[in-house]
């Protein structure tokens, strides 16, 4: 289990970098919630994923996984949806005035 | 219990809710930012006290006990940090009262304002690592829209820049709590640094430590400081005030945190990587500081400098050096504020950015010229103002541990420092008057007050440094002896 | 640009009321079960959009004329003073209780003082999400 998901935020990882580096400016938000995609998947695997049951009382009797992972990950979530939702909107507002998705020809606008 | 603990970050953030209902009425959100901000430092003053009289406090939320649930920890080093950043933030968002325009304040800028603030008190505070993430990601989401606000075609390639590198930043910390949950299992910072000194800092928590030094190195500006004279020059006075005076300490806050709290075993880490880190920080941020004849970006290197010289201090690790960073991260707080505000200030009266192109301006503003040779005395740490006493202890600490080198350094970077400018200072305020007393703006002396009283902050710290000793002595003597932090979190707390 | 979409418009109409529906359960089940304000919230929301993306913004102004960036401040200050009322009552900050209470047509209920915290996320999520989805939208 373990093995297959280190595999899975590698690769991941590896998508992630190659859409931050490229200069459409949706493509780096892309990249940017991917990366954060990795991240949660690198947490539950370093809490130890598919080790016991829901953590839930009504659901069975344990041993029960661990619920702070998962607790951390949603806070992760939250943020990543917050800061994704925030570059959406800057994206489109930098597309609005400057008439560009790329990065470069609005730092050549930048320069002049 | 103390409730007190959670109100640097609570109140802040109520304050920038209400805030929002009250947009229609620009003055309502003047009289009530006023009165919160008041009691901010009102509050923040009393933790202080209250730390002195009855040593490390925390505040368990909820009522978790340590290490189940998330909690707050006011020692004297954080405490001081929220006073600093509570005093100068007020006097910010005081100047900016005068200074922002219509447009902005309509769009939401004081609540942002105090959500950064909020954000910032909170990582002081914090005594847990994902809180202490939670916390910096308040703190960021706030100031991208910030630096956003406004608008225009440089800001928004700016912030672009400056929320992606963020974005990864904060990537990088989440990589680190991942790895550091998986070591030891745990994430309030006093049982981190139980275990980790139970296990012994070996490879992979090494490892998990220099993952921590690049996400604070790449908050704080240290040695990855690319990112920061952009975006540090490109928002209004009052936004890069906030900025330069918060974001960057909160980065070194959490490096002096963590690694005299947690991985304070391994002296390669300490000594080796983080000296070079800061010596190469100074380096690079007095060559910029000395290159560019932007104002905006000679003080955005001037804000390198001095993470590097904070950092020294924590590369030498000793009480004494500590001491001499907790006084430095306080007069700076307070002097990059009052120097964001002058350069802001320069640049919308006389509409231009390089020193080449403005001279004497001190017979058009002497007051704002003289400010601002009190910032350039104060940066250079010219006795009796507040930089002296912080450079003098971190020089002091270097001699005890015999680290001659990072000394030179450190001081020399004074110099460069005084000038980088006093560049400024003779090219735009000497020299012959080019503007018209008829043509030129008005500069109101509601503008200058937050200015001058920053100013007198910055006196009064050199001056009261006896006063305010007992404080940093006792929040680098926390720092030096972790056990102190560790019995006060697992310490009985009367309820 | 009229499309003909009859068919969306229809299945909308009774389509928001399941979503609806559906984003009550979450939020009401959070207390011992998956679920919660946030996925309650963001459920709820994503009626909402649906409606906005089915009509057009003037027209579902009509029916739901709310400024949706105070009803995420709403939220977020529900949240924060459900946690300052523990600071008030002399418990730490956060602090949740909870209470069996015999209520006339639900029998024993169970109670909790972190529904309130949770509605204030819940509102939170919708007021962020659909904010976004305007502001995002406005002018296309």
């Amino acid at each position: 289990m373990e093995f297959h998901m280190t595999i899975l935020v590698g690769i991941l990882v590896t998508v992630a970098v190659y859409l931050l580096l490229s200069r459409n400016m949706v493509r780096i938000i892309l990249g940017t919630a991917v990366l954060s995609h990795a991240v949660h998947l690198l947490i539950i695997t370093m809490a130890g994923a598919g080790e016991g049951s829901v953590p839930l009382l009504r659901e069975s009797d344990g041993p029960y996984a661990d619920a702070l992972p998962q607790a951390l990950i949603l806070t992760a979530i939250v943020i990543s949806f917050a800061t994704t939702a925030l570059l959406l909107v800057l994206a489109y507002r930098t597309y609005e005035e400057s008439g560009s998705d790329n990065m470069n020809t609005i730092r050549r606008i930048d320069r002049e | 219990m103390n409730n007190i603990l959670v109100l640097p970050m609570l109140l802040p953030l109520l304050t920038g809710f209400v805030l929002f209902f009250l947009r229609p009425s620009v003055k309502a959100q003047k009289i009530v930012s006023i009165l919160s901000l008041l009691s901010l430092v009102a509050i923040s003053g009393r933790i202080l006290l209250q730390i002195r009289v009855e040593g490390i406090i925390r505040l368990d939320f909820g009522g978790w006990e340590p290490p189940f649930g998330i909690l707050f920890v006011g020692d004297s080093f954080s405490a001081l940090m929220v006073l600093t950043a509570s005093v100068v933030s007020t006097l910010i968002i005081l100047y900016a009262f005068t200074a922002t325009e219509r447009r902005m304040e309509n769009m939401f800028f004081y609540p942002f304002a105090f959500f950064l603030v909020a954000g910032v008190n909170g990582s002081f505070l914090t005594g847990d690592m994902f809180n202490l993430f939670v916390c910096f990601e308040v703190m960021l989401l706030a100031s991208y829209v910030l630096i956003t606000l406004g608008g225009g075609k440089v800001r928004l390639a700016e912030s672009m820049k400056y929320i992606a590198i963020n974005v990864v930043a904060s990537w990088f910390f989440l990589v680190a709590l991942a790895f550091l949950y998986g070591t030891v299992g745990t994430l309030n910072m006093a049982h981190i640094s139980v275990r980790v000194a139970e296990a012994g800092q070996g490879p992979l928590l090494s490892a998990v430590a220099v993952v921590f030094l690049i996400v604070f190195a790449l908050k704080a500006g240290l040695f990855l400081y690319f990112w920061l004279p952009g975006s540090y020059s490109s928002p209004p006075g009052p936004i890069a005030a906030l900025f330069a005076a918060l974001l960057t300490k909160v980065g070194v806050y959490a490096m002096f945190r963590t690694f005299t709290l947690i991985f304070y075993h391994d002296e390669f880490i300490l000594g080796t990587i983080i000296g070079t880190m800061a010596v190469v920080t100074i380096i690079g941020g007095c060559l910029g500081a000395i290159a560019y004849t932007d104002i905006r970006q000679i003080a955005s290197y001037n804000v390198i400098i001095a993470v590097g010289f904070m950092v020294l201090g924590l590369a030498v690790f000793n009480e004494e050096a500590f001491k001499g960073s907790v006084f430095y991260l306080i007069h700076d707080m307070v002097i990059k504020g009052i120097l964001f505000l002058i350069v802001g200030a320069m640049v919308y009266l006389t509409g231009k950015t390089k020193i080449t192109e403005m001279s004497g301006l001190i017979r058009n503003y002497p007051t704002l010229g003289w400010l601002l040779f009190l910032t350039t005395l104060g940066l250079a740490g010219i006795p009796p103002l507040s930089g002296f006493i912080g450079k003098m202890y971190v020089g002091l600490g270097a001699v005890e541990g015999g680290n001659y080198f990072l000394l030179f350094i450190g001081f020399a970077s004074s110099l460069v420092v005084l000038y980088s400018m006093l560049r400024i200072f003779m090219n735009c305020f000497w020299g012959e008057t080019i503007i018209n007393r008829e043509d030129q703006r008005l500069f109101p002396a509601r503008r200058l007050i937050p200015i001058a009283l920053l100013g007198v902050l910055t006196i009064g710290i050199g001056v009261g440094a006896q006063a305010l000793e007992p404080f940093v002595s006792d929040a680098a003597r926390v720092m030096a002896n972790p056990g102190l932090y560790i019995d006060a979190v697992f310490g009985e707390v009367e309820s | 640009m009229k499309e003909n979409d009859v068919i969306l418009r229809t299945v909308t109409r009774v389509v928001v009321f399941i979503i609806l529906t559906f984003g009550v359960e979450l939020f009401l089940s959070g207390h011992h079960n998956p679920g919660g304000g946030f996925v309650g919230g963001l459920v709820l929301s994503s009626a909402l959009v649906l409606l906005y993306v089915v009509f057009d913004i003037e027209t579902v102004h009509q029916g739901v004329p709310f400024d949706f960036r105070k009803i995420a401040a709403f939220g977020a200050m529900l949240s924060l003073l459900s946690g300052t009322a523990a600071a008030v009552l002399g418990k730490p900050f956060l602090t949740q209780g909870f209470g069996y209470f015999d209520l006339p047509i639900f029998g024993l209920t169970e109670l909790a003082t972190v529904t309130i915290f949770e509605a204030g996320v819940a509102l939170t999520v919708i007021g962020t999400v659909v904010t976004i989805i305007l502001s995002i939208s406005k002018d296309v």
